[in-house]
């Protein structure tokens, strides 16, 4: 290949301009300090967890960045090498996974917050549903859960349904989404007659949703959320000050305003 | 799960080609034939979903044909259906996002007539209608065929609208790129694998064929 004259200047300027433009600040060795962290979190945790990393950004100076999706996705993100510093599932098995791979820093696992499910009908919906056993009704046609197998929340409504008798009879009707937040937008948009979704999302959707059931968590849980600090942390210690964070009283305070309880 | 993905990919993409081949040979004849105002801008309205980003054009799908939607609110209060969550719905996604492939390939294939042709046909007294089957179709089919063919690797590669309007549901509205996706996530490594195999075969495929009639009609 040819090089133009201008060639080596061009890649040199790109050399100083490219640590420019990913992080704003010429490319020093950066301390571990000045990274920031990665927390992967069960998208139910979203509003919470969002408050949470304000309080320990101003607690700390340090930037925590979400990624919120489907515990199963963040999972096998991690598996394949996301560099994520903390992990925060709806559900234990995501987090059995990781631990049986040596991927998580087992002495920093702990379950700090509890939900159960509700069932979820649009608001000013023509359907009277008022229990989880109407749901076999015919009038009902779509009945949205998380998928089974790569969502925790739809696992729980699996377990709730496979319990009450009424898989075999609504199986057919069900629509699976990506995460349970899309369970809750589908009743939202009027696309389905219910949804099974946790207790805290339905806060977010006040006016557009009702919540015409709940579910004692004997029946599929107890639904409980496992946070660990992930090995290949390059930031240990600020990744073990945003575990104690959320487990500490002020953590606690914010988990229960957005209804999350407490683990006995 | 790869047989039941593969059958209803088999079943969404053959429908939706069939229209498509329909619906933009149409359109790719208005285009390279008619004159009128905002023409141009017909063909840029067309092309839309080619560089929208997929998820995108499934929003504006449910939006326009979702149960609310502005036209999905009339079909169901006519008939209690509606496409979102039906293999119909993965059709029309496919369709929709498959038809500018056939609507530039049909245009080019068209214009590419020696308008000569046509004339002789008018000045012998066949209407539009009989030129366009017994001459137009006849001498642009080669460029048409590709173009159904592109038209077909693209339907069957269709995600993003797909999982927008008809979501992922096995068994219904989970097409094969669907099922690669889902088996990934949940760590069904030997599924995804012969999924993607299958579908890469099927693209080449698609593109090998493509060449072959795009280049002897050149060399014709």
């Amino acid at each position: 290949m040819k090089k133009h004259p201008g060639q080596r200047s061009v890649a040199l300027l790109l050399s100083f301009l490219i640590p420019l433009l990913l992080d704003g600040k010429p490319a020093h060795p950066a301390g571990p300090q000045a990274r920031g962290i990665v927390v992967a979190a069960a998208i139910s945790l979203s509003e919470a967890f969002n408050e949470i990393g304000r309080l320990y950004q101003q607690r700390t100076g340090d930037t925590v960045t979400f990624s919120f999706a489907s515990s199963g996705e963040l999972e096998k993100q991690i598996e394949a090498g996301a560099p994520v510093d903390v992990f925060a599932s709806a559900g234990e098995k995501e987090m059995d996974q990781l631990q049986a791979r040596q991927l998580i820093d087992q002495s920093t696992r702990a379950n700090f917050a509890r939900n159960t499910l509700v069932l979820v009908v649009p608001a000013g919906s023509k359907a009277a549903l008022h229990s989880f056993a109407e749901l076999e009704e015919p009038s009902v046609q779509r009945i949205a859960i998380g998928d089974p197998k790569t969502v925790p929340a739809g696992q729980y409504a699996e377990q709730l349904l496979r319990n009450m008798q009424l898989w075999p009879k609504v199986e057919s009707r069900l629509i699976l989404a990506e995460n349970v937040r899309q369970v809750l937008d589908y009743v939202v948009r009027d696309e389905v007659e219910a949804g099974i979704v946790y207790a805290t999302d339905v806060n977010i959707a006040k006016g557009k949703a009702t919540v015409v059931a709940s579910a004692p968590d004997k029946d599929y849980g107890p639904i409980l959320y496992p946070i660990a600090v992930v090995k290949d942390s390059g930031s240990t210690q600020a990744a073990r000050g945003f575990v104690n964070l959320v487990r500490s009283p002020d953590g606690v305070r914010i988990l229960t305003k957005y209804g999350f309880l407490v683990p006995k | 799960m790869i047989w039941p993905a593969f059958k209803l990919s088999l079943l969404v993409v053959t429908v939706a080609t069939f229209l498509i081949g329909v619906v933009g040979t149409g359109l790719g004849y208005v285009l390279a034939k008619r004159q009128f105002r905002a023409k141009e801008l017909c063909d840029a309205i067309l092309t839309l979903p080619m560089v929208l980003p997929p998820t995108v054009t499934g929003y504006y799908l449910i939006l326009l044909l979702g149960r609310r939607g502005w036209v999905g609110r009339y079909i169901y209060s006519l008939t209690g259906w509606s496409l979102a969550f039906t293999w119909q719905g993965a059709v029309v996604a496919a369709g929709v996002m498959a038809l500018p492939i056939m609507v530039k390939s049909a245009r080019a294939a068209l214009e590419s007539v020696d308008a000569r042709y046509e004339m002789v046909s008018f000045s012998l007294g066949k209407g539009e209608f009989e030129t366009f089957f017994r001459v137009t179709l006849p001498l642009a089919m080669r460029g048409l065929v590709a173009g159904i063919v592109l038209s077909f690797a693209r339907a069957l590669g269709e995600f993003g609208a797909t999982l927008m309007l008809a979501g992922n549901i096995p068994g219904k509205t989970q097409t094969m790129p669907l099922a690669i996706f889902e088996a990934f996530i949940a760590g069904e490594d030997r599924q995804a694998k012969e999924l993607a195999l299958i579908l890469t075969l099927a693209s080449v495929a698609s593109i090998y064929l493509t060449n072959i009639l795009t280049r002897s009609q050149k060399s014709a």
